[in-house]
C-alpha cells in the first residue's frame, strides 16, 4: 500500500509517501502507526503525538480502529487548519 | 454544486456575480470570504501563510461536505473556493457561497459549511514571519464548532 504523510508528519518521517509492505496482524490503522513507530527514530518522532495524528483510507477520514484491509492510500497528518 | 482547489486569488464580487446571473428562483445569496490576517497567531507580524494540502482528497471531502449541506438544507447552489499555497495577508483564502429561495438556509448552509471545511478538509497552514517558519496550531475552538452540527 502507499503511505502519506502531510504537514509536520512528513516534515518528521522526512518523506512525502513511500510503498509499504506491512505485515500480516497489523489489520488497523493503529496498528500500522505502532508497527510504524518501531521502524526508526524519524517516525517515532513522526507519530509520538498518538491520537493527534489523523488518518485517511483512501481519501476518506478514518478512525484508529478502522480496518485497513484492502487500502490502497493511507494518509497521516496532523488536525487540519484551513480555512 | 461546485468546489474548486486554487493556487491564485479569486475575486469574491466576481464569483458571487457569475453565480447568482440569471437565478430566477434565488431570494437569498450569502457568502464568506476568508482573509490572511497580517498577524500570526503570535500577535508577531506576518510575512505570508502557506498553505499545504492533500489533494485529491480535498477535493473529495469538500464535496462530501457540500453534499451535506444540501441534504440538510433546500439550496438551490453552492460554491467552494479554497487556496493553497502562498498567500500574503489582506489576500483571500476561502470562499463560501450558498443560494436558497429564503435567507436561513443560505445562511445555516454556509455556517455549517465553513465549521465543517476547517476541522476536516485536509488543509494545513504555515506561518511565515521573521522569526522563520512554523506550522499553525488546530483550534478547540473550531472543533467545537463542527461539533454543535452533528446529530444528536
Amino acid at each position: 500500500m502507499k503511505l502519506k504523510y502531510f504537514a509536520w508528519v512528513r516534515e518528521r518521517v522526512g518523506l512525502a509517501e513511500e510503498d509499504v509492505d506491512a505485515p500480516a496482524g497489523v489489520a488497523t490503522v493503529a496498528e500500522l502507526v505502532d508497527w510504524l513507530r518501531a521502524r526508526g527514530p524519524d517516525y517515532e518522532r513522526a507519530f509520538a503525538a498518538g491520537p493527534a495524528i489523523r488518518a485517511a483510507i483512501d481519501k476518506r477520514h478514518a478512525k484508529p480502529d478502522a480496518s485497513i484491509a484492502g487500502a490502497g492510500e493511507i494518509a497521516f497528518f496532523p488536525p487540519m487548519t484551513g480555512g | 454544486m461546485t468546489v474548486r482547489l486554487q493556487s491564485e486569488p479569486f475575486d469574491a464580487g466576481a464569483e458571487l456575480a457569475r453565480l447568482s446571473e440569471g437565478r430566477d428562483g434565488v431570494g437569498a445569496v450569502v457568502t464568506f470570504t476568508g482573509l490572511c490576517r497580517d498577524r500570526a497567531d503570535s500577535g508577531a507580524p506576518l510575512e505570508a501563510l502557506i498553505l499545504e494540502h492533500y489533494p485529491e482528497m480535498a477535493q473529495e471531502e469538500l464535496e462530501r461536505i457540500e453534499a451535506e449541506a444540501r441534504a440538510r438544507w433546500p439550496l438551490i447552489d453552492s460554491l467552494l473556493v479554497h487556496r493553497y499555497g502562498r498567500i500574503r495577508p489582506g489576500e483571500p483564502i476561502v470562499l463560501v457561497a450558498t443560494l436558497s429561495s429564503h435567507r436561513a438556509a443560505a445562511f445555516a448552509a454556509a455556517e455549517f459549511l465553513m465549521d465543517y471545511l476547517k476541522t476536516s478538509a485536509p488543509f494545513w497552514k504555515q506561518e511565515e514571519t521573521a522569526a522563520g517558519t512554523g506550522w499553525v496550531a488546530a483550534k478547540e475552538a473550531d472543533d467545537a464548532a463542527a461539533e454543535r452540527w452533528s446529530r444528536g
